[in-house]
């Protein structure tokens, strides 16, 4: 939509976000899972290089993802879940950042990233229904963009199309993320939205890699109009492999002078039970951006975040 | 030398230095990537030379603020190659070169007062008023009813600026122009 000269009020956009959640929720409510709350405050949350937590108090944390507790779940005999939830990552700020901002996340269990981008289809075409509904047809412009089929990229094609080279497993990490954000991304979900899928192996952080092809891991990303709207993996569930990624991760905090995140140990040791399966999750603010074709974060939530 | 910066200070409007030249974030946004670090990518534009380029800065990048301010002094009489200028204040004077000037040289008459630039206190350009009023000083006189060769003509100003306005300006006559786009805005009424 043509932003500039038919900007919808903040009546309008939060109406449509209220919608697009209650569609959210009957989608999954549809579909057979269980919608869980598990803790904002954790004590240890996932070792990520470059994702920062913000401290309550000594030793515990805002949860950066609901992600560690959504798989302990799974391991203890639930088998599809769901959850929309606040999470918090400090010095995240920009036009499609916010510090504070709400997950959606779900899970599968024996699955893999395929069914997961079926979710996204089906989550997406059904969302889009329901706020047409809710609003008499105002967000009419997106239809035949979700109808249409939608592009499947390797990173590999991706890179080799837009950025004009071809990463591999032992890429640099710093090198592919500049490429990504300069040349790929801005080509990614024209009209309608895409996939970007298999991530080189030193990407993976808890997605497995791919039994055919272990230089890439079953991770993918949905784009759509150039935003990041979800990530998506078959989940690792191979304890030794998983505390040896959250080290790395760590030993790679240290390096950048970042306080390392304590072993989440019981997630480790309920890993052992986990049987396979795939999670991902969606920037809920992000999508309500994209489905209304808001110009940035701040136009989608009640009360934006203070700029630093 | 400016303030120590780091990626985190960036932003629309930020000057910094490099090297050894001032540079402004015309344009910002911060990027991270699926679970990569946080990218700040920036448009700069060189602020003497106006050529502009994309860079991107990661998390841990430092980075020198540019030293520079803003002077008002008033334009004094151009000789040669140099334009001269005098603060108001302190009466001190400095000059630029027709190249630091550039196209600003189209409306800078005697006592023009103007936004003298200083980076790391020596001058490199010139801010204008967004207008000024300049005297026509030369025109073809207008046949009344000649409107076959369109709305405007071309006139002369004192500074020696070309320019288009319509028919009715006449020699001697001041307008006003907008020197962001060098256009006539409007014909000033003689006192």
């Amino acid at each position: 939509m043509d932003w500039k000269h038919h900007s919808p009020s903040r009546h309008t956009l939060l109406a449509a976000r209220a919608s697009i959640i209650r569609a959210v929720r009957d989608f999954f409510h549809g579909e057979g899972f269980l919608e869980v709350q598990t803790p904002l405050v954790t004590r240890s949350p996932a070792p990520e290089p470059h994702i920062d937590a913000v401290t309550v108090e000594s030793g515990k944390y805002l949860a950066t993802s609901p992600e560690l507790f959504m798989k302990r779940l799974l391991a203890s005999g639930f088998d599809k879940i769901f959850q929309i939830a606040p999470v918090f990552r400090k010095g995240e700020r920009g036009r499609i950042h916010h510090p504070e901002f709400t997950m959606l996340e779900w899970y599968r269990l024996h699955a893999d990233y395929g069914d997961l981008q079926g979710d996204c289809r089906r989550l997406l075409e059904s969302v889009h229904d329901a706020m047409l509904n809710d609003s008499q047809g105002q967000w009419a412009e997106d239809r035949s963009a979700l109808k249409e089929p939608w592009d499947v990229y390797t990173v590999r094609d991706a890179f080799s199309r837009f950025a004009g080279w071809t990463p591999g497993p032992d890429t640099d990490q710093e090198a592919f993320e500049v490429a990504l954000v300069e040349k790929v991304e801005p080509r990614l979900g024209f009209p309608s939205p895409c996939i970007l899928k298999d991530y080189p192996a030193n990407q993976a952080a808890l997605a497995r890699l791919k039994p055919q092809d272990p230089s890439v891991a079953e991770r993918f990303e949905l784009y759509w109009k150039g935003i990041e709207l979800a990530n998506g993996f078959s989940e690792l569930t191979d304890p030794r492999e998983q505390r040896e990624r959250f080290e790395a991760a760590n030993a790679l905090r240290v390096r950048n002078g970042l306080l390392p995140y304590p072993m989440p140990e019981e997630f480790l040791e309920t890993l052992t039970e986990l049987p396979p399966c795939a999670g991902i999750a969606m920037g809920v603010d992000r999508l309500v951006m994209v489905l209304t074709g808001a110009p940035d974060l701040d136009a989608v939530v009640a009360f934006p975040p203070a700029c630093p | 030398m400016g303030t120590v910066l780091s990626a985190a200070d960036l932003r629309k409007g930020l000057k910094l230095e490099i090297d050894g030249e001032p540079y402004l974030v015309v344009d910002f946004e911060f990027s991270k990537p699926g679970k990569g670090q946080a990218l700040y990518r920036c448009r700069l534009k060189n602020m003497i030379t106006g050529a502009q380029f994309d860079r991107t800065y990661r998390s841990g990048d430092k980075f020198n603020g540019a030293d520079l301010e803003e002077q008002d002094m008033q334009f004094l009489y151009e000789q040669g190659d140099k334009y001269h200028f005098m603060s108001t204040s302190t009466y001190e004077q400095l000059e630029l070169t027709g190249d630091q000037v550039g196209d600003a040289r189209n409306y800078l008459t005697e006592n023009l007062m103007v936004g003298m630039l200083l980076f790391q206190g020596r001058p490199i350009g010139i801010n204008l008023p967004n207008f000024v009023e300049l005297k026509v000083l030369q025109a073809d006189p207008w046949i009344k009813g000649d409107t076959a060769s369109g709305a405007t003509k071309p006139v002369t100003l004192e500074t020696g600026f070309v320019v288009q306005v319509p028919l009715f300006i006449e020699e001697g006559q001041v307008i006003k122009l907008d020197t962001r786009t060098g256009s006539y805005v409007e014909k000033v009424k003689s006192a």
